[in-house]
């Protein structure tokens, strides 16, 4: 495998909840322009995991990662990688939507102008493409003023989207982003992931294992925070290579 | 720790494949002694078994179908239920061809020359137990999740081959010398190649056996591999 196919190397990552770890020696490449799912049952560390590649876990206190995470060639663990900077790098989604208390226009511009977009009309067309790359642009254009909050939860959800690939990050961790979503919705989103992956690197954590084998390239299995599985998605669902995701993928587990 | 419904779905289909097997294997068993004793009463049974024989098949399917929608299965699971899906129609051509070969008994047994008949069809005993024996062992290797077995079943399928053509070429050169047996010869060789056809469906079934097993697609290259 080529590096440069690589948008996110993951070597030895350990994680501590204060003195409680949580994550044990992962190890992993994320394909460029790929979807990576990560599964396995509640508590077994893929949300802390991916949590890992912006550095979100820096927000609280007494966490704390060890290891490495390559992306662009840096560490992103190394406290000298500036935060904002990661973050536009590698944007976010998370299980409910969370759409900011302003204008739909508003919710999306916040974050261009955070990264020092100013003017109006590059704003607007920016703006507009956000909203166009997360197939919302059609049922919006009318409601750019309207709270973001007034949208429907798929809406909303799509709105978040919107959000992070306006400051075209190269990866998108999206955290079980269609949970809260009717089965409607959750195909909108899933086309649309579908759709992303030409243009952004994208991992997704879903507790839906009939959607990681939809949506992804490649299947990442994790049980008490070891890496048990990894490999690709047809692999994964037709013929596992451990017993432990077997048992899992089968609902034979435990 | 409680079965799913989806694994009890298919130890449910297992038992229903297998009750599908025996029944072929039963049915293909009669329409030898049916030809090796030019027996018409017990050709005539074999056709019509098979009708229960096909409405086996459509369960089977049916069911499987059933789990594969409701329950979405991956892994083992899935590769169980399509090798139950292909099997199954495998079976039921072997069905098929067992009755084709009552058939071809009811023709023979019609002309009256029964102890020619059976002299003629003694002649394809060996070929017969040995189709017969490949039947068997496939479903032996299906319940016994034995891939070994399965793989010695494939490799039997050439020796079905030549055999056939060993047939064919006796029946060849005796037709040189009795012209009269014709009618008999074409149906024996007939015969032959239905044994034969059922040898190859028997081999899919291994092949399938073996899929499912270690989730390698062996067809077209069985010989490579052992």
């Amino acid at each position: 495998m080529n590096e440069k196919d690589m948008a996110v190397s993951v070597n030895n990552l350990d994680f501590f909840y204060g003195e409680n770890q949580v994550l044990f020696g992962n190890s992993l490449n994320i394909h460029r322009n790929r979807v990576t799912a990560f599964i396995g049952p509640s508590g077994c560390g893929k949300s802390t995991h991916i949590r890992c590649y912006n550095r979100m876990f820096g927000l609280y206190k007494g966490q704390r990662a060890s290891g490495e995470i390559i992306i662009d060639g840096k560490n992103v663990l190394d406290p000298s990688t500036p935060e904002l900077a990661l973050r536009r790098k590698v944007g976010m989604i998370f299980q409910k939507p969370t759409p900011f208390p302003m204008s739909v226009f508003d919710n999306i511009a916040y974050g261009l102008k955070l990264h020092g977009v100013k003017k109006r009309t590059d704003l607007e067309g920016r703006v507009e493409k956000a909203l166009k790359g997360a197939a919302l642009w059609d049922e919006v254009k009318d409601l750019l003023h309207k709270g973001g909050t007034a949208l429907s939860g798929g809406q909303q959800q799509r709105l978040c989207i919107a959000r992070a690939i306006a400051v075209e990050p190269e990866v998108i961790l999206m955290d079980e982003p269609c949970s809260a979503l009717d089965p409607i919705a959750t195909a909108r989103v899933e086309e649309l992931i579908e759709d992303l992956k030409n243009r952004f690197t994208i991992v997704i954590v879903t507790h839906n294992m009939q959607q990681a084998a939809r949506v992804s390239d490649y299947t990442a299995y994790m049980y008490l925070g070891r890496m048990v599985e990894f490999g690709a998605t047809a692999d994964i669902f037709t013929n596992p290579a451990q017993k432990e995701t077997e048992d899992y993928i089968t609902g034979r587990f435990g | 720790m409680n079965k799913s419904e989806l694994e009890k779905g298919i130890i449910g289909l297992r038992d229903h494949l297998l009750l599908l097997g025996t029944e072929v294997e039963q049915n293909l068993l009669k329409s030898g002694q049916s030809l090796a004793a030019a027996d018409s009463d017990l050709a005539r049974m074999v056709m019509e078994h098979d009708r229960e024989i096909d409405r086996l098949e459509i369960s089977v399917e049916e069911e499987c179908l059933r789990l594969m929608a409701l329950y979405q299965p991956v892994a083992g699971d899935l590769r169980f239920l399509v090798t139950v899906l292909k099997i199954n129609n495998d079976l039921e051509r072997i069905g098929d061809l067992a009755a084709k070969i009552a058939d071809k008994v009811l023709l023979l047994s019609q002309d009256g020359r029964r102890d020619r008949v059976m002299e003629l069809a003694a002649g394809l005993k060996d070929m017969f137990s040995r189709t017969v024996a490949m039947v068997h062992d496939s479903l032996d290797a299906f319940v016994e999740e034995d891939a070994d077995l399965a793989y010695r079943v494939c490799l039997e399928d050439d020796e079905v081959d030549q055999e056939k053509m060993a047939i064919r070429d006796r029946i060849e050169a005796d037709l040189t010398h009795r012209p009269e047996d014709h009618p008999f010869m074409a149906k024996l060789l007939g015969v032959s190649r239905c044994l034969e056809r059922i040898a190859d469906h028997a081999t899919n079934i291994c092949e399938d056996i073996i899929y499912m097993l270690q989730g390698r697609i062996i067809r077209h290259r069985v010989e490579d591999d052992c």
